[in-house]
């Protein structure tokens, strides 16, 4: 009997929509902490699931330049709802996340490690683009020289189940910055959501395993075909585009451009671009005292380029205005981040459009750019 | 230290965690700075450093500062940091005395290229506290002078008690090294130069063909140092400047001391100016 069983690394199942909830409860029974899209606060947030009634099912979230909106549909589908304001960042490399604490001995310190004790993840509904995200912030903390051993451990344990995303919203651009929207990589299982099944690709053994027990069926070629008809579909309903070509020698050009000055009269500099970005990094460490002056906490804290005091140096700031803080998140992100890591550190997802309070648009921006700098 | 040895340790062990060192010897330098020679505590602690690489100094409670090492790198155990008082960590680290206890993580960064300037003329110019990374190329010159050709150090600070090292400058001269000291403001007790420091180009010659320049001190300075090189026919890729941003991790997770493409504390901050040229002097960049 075919359920019994599990299916081979790299083949392609069905899977009945009620039986869902059967692959949510293998996970959590190997001890994973499940992760995953659910309505809160009025949006649509990544957190701590458990039943498939969780999913942000009948809603959609409008986004547009500035604005995200949730709203009601008569959609059925668990996966429906495009990214919201969260990305998996958060889970892998915490906005707060406590690195060492100093004990007084006598004259001297003792410096210990602190021990990280969040369970293993499962992220449900990972998209393309976060998916390109992950590997991005790899790149950061794990493949360099020097490993930083507490992502490392989160990133290690971590069990990935990807979507295909079955539709898109206004503020998506993954096609141009060619992340998306088809999963192709880097996943453990990988679903694409038919009305009342889903189609799995299994990305690992830990995603083969995940299914034993549950009435898995090998995908006909027809269920194969639906899924690159999904991905078509899609990558049809992404209207925005951006001309990716020749990007570092670009914005490294206009470096001098007075256009950056015309950005900035708009920016607010209020670094929430980089708080939703799924790719941005940057931290800084609060050391936090106990009263006694004999223990202290070391914490590392997301930080980002758009605060004044990012790159205070004694004698001054070396970013002091807005403009030149926008100049430096924006070339990093679509420029330098190439010649640091061979990739771009956009990967389409839209969140830094829909998030800017004042709408500012990453892709309008570059194209402006791009047609000034012609120039 | 190698790399790989370096490498080996940062995989072992958390790489922001420090260890702790205790302050062996604190010698005042200037108004508000001064030398602070640090050891190790813990004898599996990282033993050598490289010309212009710099440590991770943590005080608990206020934070943790990149700081060059200036000592001698042939005697690796004690490494001295001049330290400014200039911010919150550099001025409770200030009020330390022999004896207490800092933690130190490193060495990091990328060094001055020594190998590159055996068999050549070699020309320090740095400005105010930028001597500091230097001091270990002149040290280390002193020890193999028969390796370099000429060793030029020029050297300029704000006045005649802002400037580094003094003491050591005979002894320098002594060992075979030229100097031109030059102060922007004079006092009565002054004796030398009194200009800016990439005047002092005017005041000595340059074997444009086998010369390296070394320079640190404020970017403005240096500047004007690569501007005089260069109109000497210095080629750029035979000049090395050394790069400050501000640093929270030093290896590469921070995000803050980018600077285009590179990262300051991983391609850097010792720089062949012909690599970050496109980028050195962009205001606010």
């Amino acid at each position: 009997m075919v359920g019994s069983s599990v299916p081979r690394v790299l083949a392609t199942v069905l899977l009945a929509k009620p039986a869902f909830q059967h692959v949510l409860d293998n996970l959590s029974q190997s001890g994973f902490q499940l992760i995953g899209p659910t309505v809160r606060d009025g949006t649509v947030i990544l957190a701590p699931i458990r039943k498939v009634g969780e999913f942000p099912v009948g809603w959609a979230l409008v986004q547009k330049p500035g604005s995200s909106r949730l709203v009601q549909n008569h959609s059925t589908e668990y996966f429906s709802c495009t990214v919201g304001a969260h990305s998996w960042k958060p889970y892998l490399f915490p906005p707060r996340f406590d690195l060492l604490t100093a004990h007084r001995n006598g004259n001297g310190w003792v410096f210990e490690p602190c021990l990280d004790d969040s369970p293993p993840f499962a992220f449900i509904g990972v998209r393309s683009c976060d998916l390109h995200a992950i590997a991005n912030l790899d790149d950061v903390f794990i493949n360099g020289n020097i490993r930083d051993p507490h992502y490392a451990r989160r990133r290690e344990h971590a069990f990935i189940l990807a979507v295909n995303c079955n539709s898109a919203v206004s503020t998506c651009f993954c096609t141009s910055m060619n992340s998306g929207p088809r999963v192709h990589t880097g996943f453990d299982l990988a679903l694409t959501e038919l009305p009342d099944s889903f189609v799995i690709e299994i990305g690992s053994e830990a995603g083969s395993n995940v299914l034993a027990g549950t009435d898995w069926q090998p995908a006909s070629a027809f269920d194969v075909g639906r899924v690159a008809q999904i991905a078509q579909r899609t990558e049809r309903q992404i209207q925005r585009q951006v001309s990716t070509s020749d990007l570092p020698k670009l914005l490294y050009d206009t470096i001098d451009h007075p256009y950056w000055d015309a950005i900035a009269e708009r920016c607010l500099s209020c670094a929430n671009c980089t708080m939703v970005c799924p790719t941005c990094f940057c931290s800084t460490v609060e050391d936090h005292s106990e009263l006694t002056g004999t223990k202290t906490k070391r914490t590392r804290v997301w930080d980002s380029c758009f605060i004044l005091d990012f790159s205070h140096v004694h004698g001054g700031n070396s970013r002091p205005t807005i403009k030149s803080r926008f100049r430096q998140w924006m070339t990093h992100k679509l420029a330098a981040w190439i010649d640091q890591f061979g990739r771009s550190g956009c990967v389409g997802c839209g969140r830094c459009i829909a998030w800017c309070p004042v709408g500012i648009d990453i892709t309008e921006e570059l194209s402006k750019m791009r047609s000034l700098g012609a120039r | 230290m190698s790399t790989t040895a370096i490498l080996e340790r940062l995989d072992k062990v958390d790489p922001m965690l420090p260890y702790t060192a205790t302050i062996r010897a604190i010698r005042t330098e200037a108004y508000g700075i001064s030398t602070f020679s640090l050891e190790y505590n813990d004898p599996a602690a990282p033993m050598g450093f490289a010309p212009g690489q710099f440590n991770m100094i943590s005080l608990p409670g206020f934070g943790e500062v990149a700081i060059s090492i200036c000592s001698d790198p042939n005697a690796p155990r004690m490494m001295e940091h001049t330290i400014r008082y200039a911010g919150s960590v550099t001025r409770a680290i200030g009020r330390l005395r022999v004896g207490d206890a800092v933690g130190m993580r490193g060495p990091y960064g990328n060094p001055w290229p020594m190998e590159l300037a055996a068999g050549k003329d070699l020309m320090i110019v740095s400005g105010g506290i930028g001597l500091a990374p230097l001091r270990p190329v002149i040290l280390e010159a002193l020890h193999r002078r028969s390796r370099f050709g000429r060793v030029l150090v020029l050297y300029g600070g704000r006045t005649p008690q802002d400037l580094l090292y003094t003491t050591e400058f005979e002894k320098w001269q002594e060992g075979g090294i030229e100097m031109y000291v030059s102060v922007d403001r004079a006092d009565e007790t002054w004796k030398g130069q009194v200009g800016v420091i990439p005047m002092a180009f005017y005041r000595t010659r340059l074997d444009h063909r086998n010369t390296l320049v070394f320079s640190c001190g404020p970017e403005i300075m240096m500047r004007f140092v690569i501007y005089e090189a260069m109109a000497r026919r210095v080629p750029k890729e035979a000049i090395y400047v050394s790069m400050e941003r501000n640093m929270k991790c030093a290896v590469g997770f921070c995000g803050h001391c980018q600077l285009g493409p590179v990262f300051i504390c991983k391609q850097g901050p010792i720089f062949r100016f012909a690599e970050v040229e496109s980028f050195f002097g962009r205001e606010e960049f």
